[in-house]
């Protein structure tokens, strides 16, 4: 380890691309959500009780044998013909054999030197910061089959991490659910941009595993997980550098902080003169930073072979063609669409794309809203609350089918803005439905014409100027009655109906 | 002689039909056996696990089938012990190792729950070499087991306690698994018969694996006919092993029963040139050109073939097992079951520190041996040197095959170069060890069936003598139809089975466990 | 081929997880350079043109339908374990990266 990399050194970002250029490679690990495990019959259900979800062979019984899931193989397939990737004619599992008490057979069955897919592109969309898209085209490398570990739980030691535990309590529940492994090639020329088009991509790869279906793509439940490596070049070099493997970024907020953060870490070592360790680095959510790994060495050797257990998987080319057939519209093409749809200007749709809300904005309108109004929730105060959280919109705890109910309420004059808003924080505060939210909280809007009347005369008494005003014909205002009045009525009145008020009594 | 010591020297088509014909029972049967094994265990040592209170459990069951007039199988009711590699629920399974002492499976291999489902009540599990890497199962850690011939000698390994309980009457039936040799080679020395099945042809699932690609389980038994109803029963497509052939199996007791009428006109036997000769003991050369003049007199066509990448199989072999093995027994390392040391100098060790301390405790010198080469075959920079070049030896070693079965509808040899050892001989000579499997490798390796049928015994030693048969892959039928002529053959010349009661009761001494 | 040293099989062991003593290694190095001077003839057997045989028989694409089975109970699963706490395998402490 370096004297800069402990000392936490870092140079400004900014500062740091004047000198240096990013490289950065892009690993995926995405759980599918077939109903059972890669090689046995075990559900793959989530938060089940520890161990619940076991057999022979995901528990690596000596004698028990894997046999693969045809699904997996199926949305292995789905998901590079997605990526435009080949899919190879023959390939094989592989052992990749190596140590660790949460993996049963201390060999994960993954693929090795055969891809089930390969070569292949996608393309992403950053703002350009001056109100236009930038687009990239990220190279994939690879997809391939392997199967999770299981899920330790260190006891003991000040912080519950691993690190100074007494033991370790494992369950092995997770151990053999399906993973598609997606490594893109090196990203280069991206510069200050990096950080973006990394968080980007994963937006990106997201929302096209989220269309094929193969995935829950919940990242803070760990079904996709990404590994940022990133490596800096003197400027205009084409050498790469050495590069660092930042395991676990499990959030796309953090996926761009992570790469930040290493461009200005690594440059900092740089300018001391000092030489950047090859080495897995961990994200720290809660502070920004990462630290040290594992150091990569040469007497890592994983002995790789291919699976004895396993005959080789040969997608027939019609077995291919007809997945390819099965593939939901690709995301540019659905971005175009929907805008037509939706009547979006630019603008308006970049900021949605941006937010990575098209499936909720459009879960939303198919409940029943209009799209300006799905829009308007989901950028506005949603997103702001999402961004709080360093959740993803579809992460809060609020479906689309209760935004479009809170609308609903507001188009039938049951709630107005100010109190929809309250409601919104009651569901996601776990308060229940938007029903619920509004009985409980109490929340409708007074449609009591007597009370709303004798709260307009009250205003009218506290303000005569301004009642003068309107009275002369000035309605413009108006408004600072109906916001006396509003006050009065705790924003439960339709504002709409205590203007129409005001104005008669004024008339 | 006692009725029990009369029922246990039959064959088991024979106890078949006496539980059939109501003449004795499964319960009689099951309680002769463990009789037996009462008796001579003690200095045979076949048993690491013998399961009285179950097995008579089951034979009573499989009387209450056979009085209802519904018994599971031709073979319901006929007591057979189980190679310890083979997970038992419930009982304990240890293929011979410390590492596995007091690990009871709580699930059944195919095999077994296909034994079960066809009524056979298991008697126990058999000693082994550890894991099954050995050649006389001197390499268990609970002791070796001895041959019923000799008790100072091995009894062919790993599948020693199998073939050795069959031998010593103790089982008319015993399962046992070849990965290079491990049923066919004890089943010569010790006078029995026992068969390799095409690989896939038996379901792996629940066979604790020494070389995936190699292994498969089989039949031990004194008859052909025996072999061939338990491979019948044991046999044919399983969904959980993913190498599992799904076709049906050849008739192979149809096969049996047709070659115990001995007439093999128009039957084209082949001579393996490489399989024999020098390095053969003169006395197992003698028998095994003996048998194949008796197979000539019964009608066959004898021609010699040769197999020139034969002479390779044994290097092949020993790159290919130990590198899946190092992989396969990675998963002994103390956290999920079996043994865990906790290494006395260090103070609350890492997970890392008790599996080293528990592999070091755990595993024998001969897997050790095999686990370091394997890592070291496997390791980057060796791979393609080693376990790549040994797989294309096997592609060479199939050619050879094939165009030897386009000459000769099956292949002969003697099974091992040489008749029992004594106990102790090779120990720290693995590679005169390893020498015993030369003639039983080349299968595995291809991938096709074999059967080693009792030739008669050397006249320098008067111990037993094993004669090979190969067939082409998922042509097992053949084996039968052969190794059956032989054995009819044979027994027609001395005029009863290699193998009695009375020839070697005089050499086991009896034991009262 | 090959001469292996003492160090390269104490390199293995580790990878392996095995702890050899000393003796252990005396005793093995040199029984694994026997073996592996028994088995280097086989540099000089196959030529680059054949293909290499990891499979006897000759099978592709054995897939199994996306169906749930039973699965062991936690007792069951639990049953072999050394140590457990809390329905799940007590192991000691990792050293190491955190998956
Ligand atoms: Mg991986
Ligand atoms: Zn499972």
């Amino acid at each position: 380890m370096t004297a800069v990399s402990d000392s936490g050194g870092l140079v400004d970002f900014d500062e740091a691309l004047e000198r240096f250029d990013p490289a950065m490679g892009l690993e995926v690990h995405v759980e599918l959500n077939t109903v059972t495990k890669m090689f046995c019959g075990c559900r793959t259900e989530f938060g089940a009780e520890p161990n619940t979800q076991t057999c022979p062979t995901c528990l690596g019984l000596p004698g028990s044998l894997p046999v693969v899931n045809g699904k997996a193989v199926e949305s292995a397939i789905r998901i590079g013909l997605a990526l435009n990737c080949e899919i190879a004619e023959w390939c094989r599992f592989a052992r990749k054999n190596y140590f660790y008490p949460d993996m049963p057979k201390n060999f994960q069955t993954s693929q090795y030197d055969e891809p089930i897919a390969f070569d292949g592109w996608t393309e992403v969309e950053i703002n350009d910061g001056e109100g236009g898209v930038e687009r990239f085209r990220i190279e994939i490398e690879r997809a391939h089959m392997e199967e999770d570990t299981g899920k330790s739980l260190h006891v003991g030691g000040a912080t519950g991490r691993i690190h100074g535990a007494d033991y370790s309590l494992v369950d092995y529940n997770r151990a053999g659910i399906p993973l598609i492994e997606i490594v893109t090639k090196p990203i280069t020329g991206t510069r200050e941009k990096a950080p973006a088009v990394a968080r980007a991509y994963v937006a990106a790869l997201r929302d096209i595993l989220l269309g094929l279906g193969v995935s829950d793509v919940r990242m803070e439940q760990g079904s996709l997980r990404c590994d940022v490596n990133l490596s800096l070049a003197l400027a205009g070099s084409d050498k790469l550098g050495t590069r660092t493997e930042t395991k676990n970024v499990n959030s796309l907020r953090s996926v761009e902080r992570a790469a930040r953060y290493e461009i200005s870490r690594q440059a900092a070592i740089l300018d001391a003169g000092e030489s950047v360790l090859q080495e897995t680095r961990h994200w720290h959510e809660d502070t920004g930073i990462t630290t040290s790994g594992r150091e990569k060495s040469d007497a890592e050797d994983y002995r790789y072979f291919p699976e004895p257990d396993l005959v080789p998987v040969a997608p027939s080319r019609p077995w291919v063609e007809e997945l390819r057939g099965t593939l939901p519209e690709p995301p540019r093409e659905r971005r175009a669409r929907l805008q037509a749809v939706w009547g979006f200007a630019d603008l308006e749709m970049r900021d949605v794309v941006a937010a990575g809300a098209i499936p909720v904005i459009e879960a939303t309108v198919a409940a029943g809203t209009t799209p300006q109004a799905a829009r308007k929730w989901w950028l506005s105060d949603l997103a702001r609350r999402a961004n709080e959280q360093g959740v993803e919109l579809a992460d809060l705890p609020i479906s689309p089918e209760q935004v479009a109910r809170v609308q609903t309420l507001v188009d039938e004059g049951a709630l107005n803005d100010k109190l929809a808003r309250q409601v919104i924080d009651g569901v996601v505060a776990g308060e229940g439905d938007p029903d619920a939210v509004v009985k409980a909280r109490g929340l409708a809007i007074v449609s009591d014409e007597g009370a709303l009347s004798e709260a307009v005369d009250r205003a009218i008494a506290a303000n005569p100027d301004v009642a003068d005003k309107i009275r002369d014909g000035k309605a413009a205002a108006a408004g600072a009655l109906i916001g006396a009045v509003m006050k009065d009525m705790r924003g439960q009145a339709d504002a709409g109906r205590v203007r129409e008020l005001i104005l008669e009594k004024l008339a | 002689m006692s009725a029990g010591s009369d029922l246990v020297r039959r064959s088991a088509a024979d106890l078949a039909d006496a539980l059939a014909s109501g003449e004795t029972t499964s319960v009689e049967l099951t309680r002769a056996c463990l009789d037996r094994i009462a008796q001579v265990d003690g200095a045979v040592h076949a048993f690491l696990h013998v399961d009285a209170e179950g097995a008579l459990a089951q034979a009573a069951a499989s009387d209450a089938r056979r009085a209802a007039g519904r018994p599971a199988s031709a073979l319901d009711g006929v007591p057979i012990a189980v190679k310890d590699v083979l997970a038992t629920e419930g009982l304990p399974t240890t293929c011979g190792s410390r590492i596995l002492e007091g690990w009871v499976p709580p699930y059944d291999a195919t095999v077994v729950a296909r034994l079960r489902a066809a009524g056979l009540p298991i008697l126990g599990k058999t000693n082994m070499d550890e894991f099954a890497m050995g050649s006389s199962t001197e390499h268990s850690a609970y002791g070796p087991t001895h041959n019923p011939w000799d008790l100072d000698r091995i009894p062919g390994g790993s599948g020693g306690g199998s073939s050795a309980a069959v031998a010593a009457f103790e089982a008319p039936l015993a399962i046992g698994t070849d990965t290079g040799g491990s049923i066919r080679q004890p089943g010569a020395v010790t006078g029995t018969v026992g068969v390799k099945p095409t690989y896939g042809g038996v379901s792996r699932y629940g066979l604790v694996a020494l070389a995936n690609s190699l292994d498969q389980a089989g039949p031990v038994t004194r008859t052909v006919l025996d072999a061939a109803l338990l491979h019948e029963v044991i046999g044919g497509h399983d969904p959980k092993d993913s190498t599992s052939i799904d076709a049906p199996l050849p008739a192979l007791v149809e096969a049996a029963r047709q070659g115990a009428a001995a007439d093999l006109s128009g039957v084209r036997v082949g001579v393996v040139r490489e399989l024999g000769g020098e390095g053969y003991q003169a006395g197992v050369q003698q028998r095994f050109d003996e048998a194949v003049q008796l197979l000539v007199g019964a009608g066959a066509e004898v021609v010699e073939v040769s197999c020139p990448s034969f002479v390779h199989a044994l290097a092949a072999y020993y790159l290919i097992m130990p590198s899946e093995a190092s992989s396969n027994l990675a998963r002994f390392d103390a956290m999920r079951y079996g043994l865990r040391v906790l290494p006395e100098t260090i103070d609350n060790p890492s997970a890392e520190e008790v599996m080293r301390a528990t592999r070091d405790a755990g595993f024998g010198d001969e897997a050790k041996r095999r686990i370091i080469l394997g890592t070291y075959a496997l390791s980057s920079g060796y791979y393609e040197a080693y376990y790549g070049q040994a797989q294309k030896v096997r592609t060479l070693i199939s050619r050879d095959f094939e165009a030897a079965f386009g000459q000769a509808d099956v292949l002969v040899s003697p099974t091992a170069p040489t008749t029992a050892f004594p106990i102790g001989e090779k120990l720290d000579d693995p590679l005169a060890m390893y020498l015993n499997d030369i003639a039983t490798i080349p299968a595995n390796l291809a991938g096709v069936p074999g059967v080693s049928v009792p030739a008669g015994l050397a006249p320098e030693d008067g111990l037993p003598v094993g004669f090979q048969v190969l067939a082409p892959a998922l042509a097992d039928d053949r084996l039968y139809r052969v190794g059956a002529a032989l054995e009819a053959l044979l027994e027609k010349e001395w005029g009863r089975p290699l193998l009695g009661l009375d020839k070697l009761d005089h050499r086991i001494p009896e034991v009262t466990r | 081929m090959p001469e292996i040293s003492r160090d390269e099989v104490a390199h293995l062991a580790d990878l392996a997880r095995i702890e050899l003593s000393d003796a252990e290694l005396d005793h093995l190095a040199p029984q694994l350079s026997v073996i592996l001077e028994s088995v280097a003839s086989i540099a000089e057997v196959a030529a680059g043109d054949i293909p290499p045989t990891s499979h006897a028989v000759p099978l592709t694409n054995v897939f199994r339908a996306d169906e749930p089975e039973p699965c062991l109970t936690a007792e069951q699963a639990l049953s072999g374990a050394p140590a457990s706490e809390q329905q799940r395998f007590a192991v000691p402490r990792i050293l190491g990266d955190e998956q």
